[in-house]
């Protein structure tokens, strides 16, 4: 009977989600919707995602690209008079429908973000070079052709500045201690994962 | 002044041939004019910056910043941990505030440290190199080491966002921050107040979500142009490969004619204090910094 009462996808996103024990703590101002750079581009802004989390709308919200938005531009967080961490929720939020796997199909903000953890969690430290590349082809690899020609003004530019290295894809920078540097990243996912198990 | 000394953590833009390579080129010129020494974190690794959460997590993302502290305290030790990119800088303080009011979140972190042999202290300050020039320094002191002022040249101090928020510079204000303005004026320029100094570039979205980004950057060209300015200056290496190495794509996006050069802070302050194009990374920029150049000691 209790079960009725209880709305389950608040405590879900309290224990599950980065920063999550805070949604409760929104008064609906609206503050976080009018400084977002982005604010056109949301289906929801912040608040209205606070709102349909504690009206228990699990599937709407994790699979809403609106959070995929985020910038991280912190405007949101120092102007929120109840001083949530909104723009952590929405990483964490993100975050949780990722590892759910259930973030719109190809939502390329998504995209890019794994790349580039992947890309980092290699070596140890961001492959520049590696990771243009990756966004190009994301679509196959003669769109990825247009791409890169859509861009080669760009790039050709970084490469006579000295901003761009072409022998990264050989050579690539990174940290010695790869291997403690693997372990300790495969250490912290088992914690992470122990703490905040996936259903 | 006597000789300062910092553990220093330049990021992965700031590496040899990197998309902020001329930030680290000026940033070791103007540490020597200003008599500072910079001790490298030794290995240091990506501070997993703001877009590393979808694949990263919370914990995982943590546990990279704690690495580098914890290299920094064991290398550097008894000396403040200062960043130059504004990620770099975000990234490594928020999780050393997460783990030191956290006991549950820096135990997890330091059960997977020992996996690289290594523990988080919390013994060192994490700081941006701005607050060094603006709290160990102060303007006054800057001031006064200026050989070859910048005169004539007016400039938009682009502050934008992760310098500025959530922590940004004591004493600063959020939606106003003056400390930019404070550094040009310092050298000798002319900072020109214009309404767009803390929008957002679109950060890492500018890849994933190229128009949504160019529409904020045209906003903030657009307004530098606008209140005059004949360059913008940023402390933050994402905004300054954003609003420079997109220009041509908002020209052909919008039909403007943008064509703005967009320097550092320590480009600036390298110039300002006597050294040559070449020592400030002025050779390495997308859009050449003319005017800059000509006051640069030949």
């Amino acid at each position: 009977m209790s079960e009725n009462y209880t709305n389950n996808f608040l405590k879900e996103v309290e224990e599950k989600v980065e920063e999550g024990h805070w949604v409760k703590m929104c008064m609906q101002c609206g503050v976080c919707a009018g400084s977002c750079p982005f604010g056109p581009h949301w289906a929801h802004p912040p608040q209205e995602i606070f709102m349909m989390i504690r009206a228990g709308k699990r599937e709407e919200v994790l699979t809403s690209d609106s959070m995929w938005m985020c910038t991280s531009c912190y405007n949101c967080v120092v102007r929120c008079p109840r001083k949530l961490p909104i723009t952590h929720i929405m990483h964490g939020l993100a975050n949780y429908a990722h590892r759910l796997g259930i973030a719109p199909k190809g939502q390329p903000t998504e995209h890019f973000a794994t790349l580039f953890w992947n890309n980092l969690a290699e070596t140890g430290r961001v492959n520049e070079l590696k990771l243009s590349l990756g966004i190009y082809f994301r679509d196959g690899f003669s769109q990825g052709i247009k791409n890169a020609m859509a861009m080669q003004s760009v790039g050709l530019g970084m490469l006579k500045a000295k901003r761009l290295n072409p022998f990264e894809l050989f050579a690539p920078h990174g940290v010695k201690d790869k291997s403690g540097f693997h372990a300790m990243l495969k250490k912290a996912r088992e914690i992470e994962d122990r703490r905040k198990p996936i259903a | 002044m006597a000789k300062k000394t910092y553990s220093f953590y330049p990021g992965c833009s700031s590496q040899t041939k990197a998309s902020s390579f001329n930030y680290l080129t000026s940033t070791k010129s103007m540490c020597n004019l200003l008599d500072i020494e910079l001790k490298e974190v030794p290995d240091w690794n990506c501070c997993g910056a703001s877009i590393g959460y979808a694949e990263g997590g919370e914990l995982p993302r943590i546990t990279l910043s704690a690495r580098n502290i914890a290299l920094s305290e064991q290398a550097n030790p008894g000396m403040d941990m200062v960043a130059t990119c504004a990620a770099c800088w975000l990234s490594t303080r928020e999780s050393k505030e997460r783990m030191d009011h956290n006991t549950q979140m820096r135990n997890d972190a330091n059960e997977a440290l020992k996996e690289a042999g290594l523990v988080y202290q919390g013994t060192q300050n994490v700081r941006h190199m701005a607050e060094v020039l603006v709290e160990d320094f102060g303007f006054d002191e800057l001031k006064k080491g200026v050989k070859n002022p910048l005169r004539d040249l007016k400039i938009a101090g682009y502050v934008g966002c992760q310098t500025n928020r959530p922590f940004g510079l004591a004493g600063e204000s959020f939606e106003n921050p003056v400390y930019l303005d404070n550094i040009i004026e310092a050298m000798g320029g002319e900072a020109v107040p214009y309404d767009q100094k803390v929008t957002c570039c679109g950060g890492a979205l500018a890849f994933s979500e190229p128009e949504k980004s160019q529409e904020q950057i045209k906003n903030i060209i657009e307004s530098a142009y606008d209140h005059g300015a004949e360059m913008i200056v940023t402390p933050c290496p994402l905004c300054q490969a954003n609003v420079e190495i997109y220009q041509g794509e908002i020209n052909k996006r919008y039909g403007t004619k943008f064509n703005i050069p967009v320097t550092y802070y320590s480009q600036l302050i390298t110039v300002a204090y006597g050294g040559s194009a070449q020592d400030a990374g002025l050779d390495s920029q997308l859009i050449r910094a003319s005017k800059l150049e000509e006051i640069a000691k030949k």
